[in-house]
């Protein structure tokens, strides 16, 4: 569905992402893990169309996206769920999901997916009108979550979901994140909280200082030696 | 696995109160971000504060360290009322702290942003630059120490906004969730810091969601929920409390306890 | 070295270059120079970006001027009491707005100038509207006053200049300075690291108040004649935070380089193209801010530097 071909990616004048190539299948959950700096947030935010990169090329159902703006990679049904949530925090939970859904072609189609998102996430529906910066930072994560999937998304992209988030939230937020996927979602799962992610991934990509050091499944990745070592502290 | 301390049993009883908050109360309009919350810390003590978003850790913070006016309560340091004192004055008699989202001084190299912090007990840059360098190899920061606050990764962040915090030479350290999206590698790396810093003589009094360093280090845990403290005691304990796994823990954390 | 040569050169220019035009634009230039360092101390490294100079560069004028007038009061004195004056209104002004930040203290940095112009072009007092002529003296240094040639006011100028930059450059590598700096970064990592926000917010006013006035004080030696439209009008203010955005807020000489760029350009499209020229200045500025904004944010100086550091 998505494929990252040899992309090399610059940020702040540093080389951040180098000839890094990855893919996506359909109904997937794919995760990129590795250590502060490796270039995971980079390699995603280019492929939201935030960055672009200096050599290589992406494709998402074999259409070139590299160059595209990120509206337009919206458009294709590509969200991004960034790090630290961005919500907007003086607007109320309604707006923050009404604008999430600016790029659909029907009113129709936002209010199915509104419908859809409250059912996911009933704490919403209830306050629906409350401001976004009023909410628990647990709270705001699903919110951030539910703006993503108003855009109707097939392909899903989370940048650190579990940060700053307690030990029960954290599996409350995986498990929603499995839900969706087997809901006809694809996902992928940017973390640094290596266990779950890998816990939840079909499949796994290791990234140190720019490049792809491992792939594999989730389970097998688990049991690395790598991982284990650099990751998982043991 | 806790860190075991040097003294014993009864050296333990003798060491001074460093901090007494009793009855803390904060109101944001109509709701209490903290209510009537009650705690003390002793000299040399590491003790986490942990609960679910929203509980009021960091508003607790706030109120300890001046940056918040509360509505009730008492607050002592050694001793002396900081009630409502003014953050700079809270800070001058040795209270220091970080913030959840890291702050440093972006235009000034890591070296300069120190230096600031230390500049607090003395006057003339010189001295000051010393201290600020000592601080730095102390905290494993001295490579970078011409780097600029915007050059340097979340970590490297977090670890000059406790350098600086140092710098200050505090006897009371407050962390606010300074582990968050760290790796297991710069986790053990900041755990062996904070332990180097309690072996200093610095009490440290930590908000952290990352349970297994908590564990790790903390001498005592306090859980705080929807503003009131429910629970206070040894890691093994709080762990295994009930209403701390279905308010903040989960069931996984059964197994790690 | 290369400010040792530059400074060489400033001293002997008046000996060599002797048309009055020219030695004009230098004088205008360095007391620009001045003020944009002055407002630098508060705005380049405290982060209060304050649109009101013109206020405290009116209140030492007048200060002067009326002790002069009224009193005959040596202007000398009158200097470090308009410096005292404005200092004083400095803090008044200051303490309230203690907690404005960003655009917030910029806009009551512009009520405040405005208030104060609109007060002295009614204040009876100092003749209102009409202002201060000052009473041809006879020539001397004590009396701070020249007829013949413009000369001894180039070299005040220039002296004056130089105080600034020595209090600047002094601010800048001291204590303050780093709180200063941590302050305009954030009152947050100010006051965590023990610093006394309000108080150090007060003396970079008090400093840069007291700069200004000075400024003020020569000027109405220099021109002879005061009144509230031409030492106290927003559009100075607003020049001397164009000059110091230019060369380089936050650099002890970026304020200097930016009305070296600027100053002449103003004097000489303004008579070069007559009263068709006003407004042609402002439009270069403004091309020039934008660049400059876009490229460089930290202006000509951030520029310079940056490329020697390379250079070495």
């Amino acid at each position: 569905m998505l494929s990252v071909n040899n992309i090399s990616v610059g940020y702040k004048g540093l080389l951040a992402v180098q000839d890094v190539s990855l893919r996506i299948d359909r109904g997937e959950i794919v995760s990129l893990v590795g250590s502060n700096g490796a270039g995971k947030s980079t390699i995603v935010k280019t492929i939201a169309g935030l960055l672009h990169p200096e050599k290589g090329e992406i494709l998402f159902e074999d259409v070139a996206i590299h160059k595209m703006l990120p509206y337009e990679i919206v458009k294709k049904r590509i969200s991004m769920i960034p790090e630290g949530r961005r919500l907007f925090g003086r607007l109320s939970v309604l707006d923050n999901l009404v604008l999430g859904a600016y790029a659909l072609n029907s009113q129709k189609e936002a209010e199915t997916m509104m419908e859809r998102v409250f059912n996911i996430f009933p704490i919403l529906r209830e306050r629906k009108g409350q401001r976004a910066d009023t909410f628990s930072g647990g709270e705001q994560q699903q919110l951030a979550i539910a703006r993503g999937l108003m855009s109707h998304p097939s392909l899903l992209m989370l940048d650190e979901p579990s940060l700053g988030l307690g030990p029960k939230l954290v599996s409350e937020i995986f498990n929603v994140v499995k839900d969706i996927n087997s809901n006809g979602v694809t996902v992928l799962l940017v973390e640094q909280n290596v266990h779950e992610a890998l816990q939840i991934s079909h499949r796994a990509y290791v990234l140190q200082t720019g490049r792809v050091v491992l792939e594999g499944g989730g389970e097998d990745l688990l049991k690395s030696d790598l991982v284990r070592q650099a990751y998982l502290g043991i | 696995m806790g860190i075991p301390f040097q003294d014993g049993e009864q050296n333990k009883m003798n060491k001074a109160i460093c901090l007494d908050v009793k009855g803390m109360t904060k109101w944001f309009g109509g709701l209490a971000a903290n209510q009537d919350i009650d705690f003390f810390i002793k000299e040399g003590e590491i003790v986490s504060i942990i609960g679910p978003n929203g509980a009021g850790k960091s508003t607790l913070f706030n109120c300890i360290t001046g940056f918040y006016k509360p509505n009730g309560g008492k607050v002592s340091f050694f001793g002396k009322d900081i009630y409502r004192m003014r953050a700079d004055k809270i800070c001058k008699l040795g209270i220091a702290r970080t913030f959840q989202v890291v702050q440093v001084i972006s235009d000034m190299t890591v070296l300069e942003n120190v230096l600031t912090g230390a500049l607090l007990r003395f006057d003339r840059i010189g001295p000051a630059t010393e201290k600020a360098l000592e601080v730095l190899a102390f905290t494993g920061l001295i490579e970078k120490k011409s780097f600029l606050g915007t050059e340097l990764t979340i970590s490297d962040k977090k670890r000059l906004e406790v350098s600086m915090a140092l710098a200050t030479q505090p006897r009371l350290l407050m962390l606010d969730e300074s582990m968050a999206g760290l790796t297991p590698v710069e986790l053990r790396e900041i755990i062996e810091l904070i332990t180097k810093i309690r072996e200093q003589g610095t009490t440290l009094v930590i908000v952290e969601h990352v349970m297994e360093a908590v564990m790790q280090i903390s001498d005592r845990v306090i859980v705080l929920n929807s503003g009131r403290k429910i629970m206070e005691g040894v890691p093994k304990e709080v762990c295994a409390s009930p209403e701390v796994i279905q308010a903040y823990l989960g069931d996984k954390y059964r197994v790690v306890c | 070295m290369i400010g040792l040569a530059v400074l060489v050169l400033l001293l002997v220019f008046p000996l060599v270059v002797t048309q009055i035009f020219p030695l004009q634009i230098m004088i205008l230039v360095f007391m620009y120079a001045m003020l944009g360092v002055a407002w630098n101390i508060m705005g380049g490294y405290a982060g209060m970006f304050s649109f009101g100079q013109a206020a405290f560069f009116g209140i030492g004028a007048y200060t002067s001027s009326y002790l002069l007038t009224a009193f005959h009061v040596n202007p000398w004195i009158g200097l470090i009491a308009g410096g005292v004056v404005a200092a004083m209104v400095a803090a008044a002004i200051g303490y309230p707005c203690s907690n404005l930040r960003g655009h917030y203290f910029a806009i009551a940095s512009i009520a405040f100038a405005e208030i104060v112009r609109v007060h002295f072009n009614n204040w009876t007092l100092v003749n209102a509207a009409e202002g201060i002529s000052l009473p041809m003296l006879d020539e001397s240094f004590t009396n701070f006053m020249f007829h013949t040639s413009k000369v001894p006011y180039y070299y005040v100028a220039l002296a004056f200049l130089i105080l600034a930059l020595v209090v600047c450059r002094f601010v800048a590598t001291s204590k303050m300075g780093y709180y200063f700096r941590a302050i305009k970064e954030s009152h947050d990592v100010a006051e965590v690291l023990g610093v006394n926000v309000v108080r150090y917010r007060l003396i970079a006013i008090m400093i840069s108040a007291f700069l200004s006035a000075m400024a003020g004080t020569f000027y109405a030696q220099y021109v002879l004649y005061i009144d509230p439209e031409s030492v106290m009008l927003l559009a100075v203010s607003v020049q001397i935070v164009l000059l110091s955005m230019l060369g380089g807020a936050g650099s002890v000489m970026g304020p200097v380089i930016g009305a070296a760029v600027l100053i002449p350009i103003a004097e000489v499209t303004r008579v070069w193209l007559g009263s068709r020229g006003t407004g042609l200045d402002m439009l270069i500025y403004g091309f020039m801010i934008t660049i400059i904004s876009m490229y460089q944010p930290q202006g000509v100086w951030g520029f310079l530097s940056r490329t020697g550091n390379k250079i070495k």
